[in-house]
């Protein structure tokens, strides 16, 4: 079985997000980086699969140069290879020009199944995997949490809200959008970082960041919520501080205590 | 020229879901504010749900119809929902942005050549027609005003209490309009829904939930926030990271895809509050939040904060609470 396995780069999630002077995104000059948390999950669910049924996991990322170091890791969690497409403005592209592009630089592989995270952690836009499966003629599940691929057909377990799971069978190749917490993530070894030091990274530019004639979303401006409730903030910065005062007020006001 | 606001009637097991009405709100402010006219769709296998949903204000209500629209699949879906944006020609496309919508709403606006403006919570409309959407990126910490240089339709969807039901608006009964849509094959094939047996905890019934998020950052810090709760005569719960990491059994999650909760107190000890989060257990009595980060969503709901390190905060808060518990 081939796997695709989309994995993107986003801002850590600890980082102390600030926006940058023109208000059109965060700065990102001291940013750090990580893997989109459920492509993580993607991956170990290809990995899994591939160890099940044999055959080759292949992950594809696109944006800047940084983006190496989530196929680095990827490739030495047990990842066999791995496509780059390269370029500095992909990472801010809506979803269709992201798909378009990706649907390009993966359809030659031919492969059994694609599996993306289920939403990007900075965009959010949870769009890209449905649009890919649509240019590549796939069908596609959602939000999947369980997936079956012993047999002629794929069997997915898919999330539905509160508390509600559904299966769906369909053909291969398809496309599924994973869900955080499908499986323990695997750490990479020492032997999986030596071994990832001579795996295949190739690489693609695409023709144009804009496929079809441009943004279909531009984003004028962004900006800190507004806060709508009161919050009594207490300590002062002074968490000890705060933890008496909370205490005492969890006592005299909310009179919980 | 398109003209008008489509608005996509989500149901399931026989009745419309409360986020429908939401979605209705919204497309009705929309056209009030843009003076153009809002059309109800609702995919399904006869017009029985239409003619519920024609109470509500619209100019009409397109009971979109075929047996294959009897259960929900995303090639279905994209197939009628494709035939009756073609047939308006709508300007906006509303709808609302639940698991189902994600489904398929991506796959119907890439036929169009587009992606869909996701998640929305709110937009301004100007004078000339122009609209913003403001949809909120990073996990909920920083809000982006978005325009589509779309021609029409715009596809977009709004978040689950962006709008208010309530605010919908009743009608004299619009007509309903039967319109015999065509699918192709349908790849997919559903089992029935269901749910897990029984979770082994309730947490609905509790009056003091302390919850962890993944500012916890190991498990044997969970030891810390189990004595706090202890010490409040509460129950431990946490955010989805937590769960996903094996920490703590699902029975635990609080959030769209775990439990809701309405205890007296809710205190949330590095959680950042996604929306996620939050739709579980907004509705607390009163809400703590402690995060090192001031910019940190899940205050915007808190009625007390604490901006520090929570390692800090949970000794000394359970010293503090033995101590005023005598
Ligand atoms: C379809 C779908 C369904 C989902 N369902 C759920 C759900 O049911 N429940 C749920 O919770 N999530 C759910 N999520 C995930 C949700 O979007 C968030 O990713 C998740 O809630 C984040 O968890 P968190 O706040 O613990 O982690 P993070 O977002 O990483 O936040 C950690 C916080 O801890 C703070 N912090 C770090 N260190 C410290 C310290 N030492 N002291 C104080 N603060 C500190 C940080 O500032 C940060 O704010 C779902 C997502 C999707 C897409
Ligand atoms: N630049 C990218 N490189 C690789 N994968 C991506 C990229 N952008 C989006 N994806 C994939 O698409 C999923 C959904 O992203 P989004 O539509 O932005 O929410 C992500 O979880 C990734 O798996």
């Amino acid at each position: 079985m081939k796997i695709i396995v989309l994995m993107k780069q986003v801002a850590n999630k600890d980082a102390i997000l600030r926006i940058n002077k023109a208000a059109t995104w965060i700065e990102e000059a001291d940013l750090t980086y990580e893997v989109n948390e459920s492509d993580g999950y993607a991956l170990e669910e290809a990995l899994r699969l591939k160890e099940k049924l044999g055959g080759e996991v292949i992950v594809c990322s696109m944006g800047p140069t940084r983006v190496k170091s989530v196929i680095k890791d990827a490739l030495a969690r047990g990842a066999d290879r791995a496509i780059h497409v390269v370029g500095d403005e992909l990472a801010h592209i809506g979803p269709f020009a992201a798909a378009t592009i990706l649907a390009e630089a993966i359809k030659g592989e031919q492969s059994d199944l694609v599996l993306t995270g289920l939403q990007s952690d900075d965009y959010g836009f949870a769009q890209t995997g449905v649009i890919l499966a649509e240019l590549l003629g796939m069908p596609h599940a959602t939000i999947v949490i369980e997936v079956d691929a012993s047999g002629e057909q794929l069997r997915v377990k898919r999330e539905l809200e509160n508390g509600w799971y559904q299966w769906y069978t369909m053909p291969r190749p398809a496309l599924l959008t994973i869900q955080s917490g499908i499986s323990q993530i695997r750490y990479a070894t020492l032997k999986g970082i030596m071994a990832a030091k001579k795996k295949e990274i190739r690489e693609v530019t695409p023709a144009s960041a804009a496929p079809n004639g441009g943004s279909h979303q531009r984003v004028t401006k962004i900006y800190f919520p507004e806060k709508t409730k009161q919050t009594q903030f207490l300590g002062n910065g002074d968490a000890k501080a705060g933890a008496v005062q909370l205490a005492e007020k969890l006592r005299s006001e909310a009179r919980i205590i | 020229m398109s003209n008008g606001i489509l608005v996509f009637a989500e149901h399931r097991a026989g009745a419309f879901n409360k986020i429908t009405f939401e979605a209705i709100a919204a497309a009705q402010q929309l056209g009030t504010s843009l003076k153009q006219p809002v059309t109800a769709v609702v995919l399904n296998k006869d017009a029985g749900l239409a003619r519920e949903i024609a109470a509500f204000n619209f100019d009409k209500v397109i009971s979109a119809e075929n047996d294959k629209l009897a259960e929900y699949t995303p090639d279905a879906y994209t197939d009628a929902m494709q035939h009756v944006v073609r047939a308006l020609d709508p300007r906006y496309v509303i709808m609302p942005h639940t698991y189902l919508v994600r489904d398929f709403a991506p796959k119907l606006a890439a036929r169009f050549g587009r992606s869909v403006v996701s998640d929305c919570l709110r937009f301004a409309a100007d004078d000339g027609g122009s609209v913003v959407f403001s949809r909120r990126i990073f996990l909920g910490k920083i809000d982006a005003d978005v325009v589509t240089e779309d021609e029409s339709p715009v596809f977009a969807t709004f978040q689950s209490g962006a709008f208010r039901g309530e605010q919908s608006e009743k009608g004299t009964g619009a007509p309903v309009e039967s319109m015999a849509v065509e699918i192709g094959e349908v790849r997919m094939h559903p089992e029935p829904a269901f749910q897990e047996v029984k979770q082994a905890v309730d947490l609905s019934k509790a009056d003091v939930i302390v919850a962890i998020g993944r500012g916890i950052k190991s498990q044997e810090h969970i030891a810390l926030a189990e004595q706090l709760a202890a010490a409040l005569g509460g129950d431990l719960a946490a955010s989805r990271p937590i769960c996903d990491a094996g920490w703590l059994p699902i029975d635990r999650q609080i959030g769209s895809s775990g439990q809701t909760v309405a205890p007296k107190l809710y205190i949330a000890l590095g959680i950042s509050g996604a929306i996620q989060h939050l739709v579980g257990m907004k509705n607390a009595g009163t809400i703590v939040a402690v995060n090192k980060d001031p910019e940190a969503p899940i205050f915007d709901i808190a009625d007390y904060g604490i901006v520090g390190d929570l390692f800090d905060v949970i000794p000394t808060l359970t010293e503090e609470v033995k101590k005023l518990k005598g």
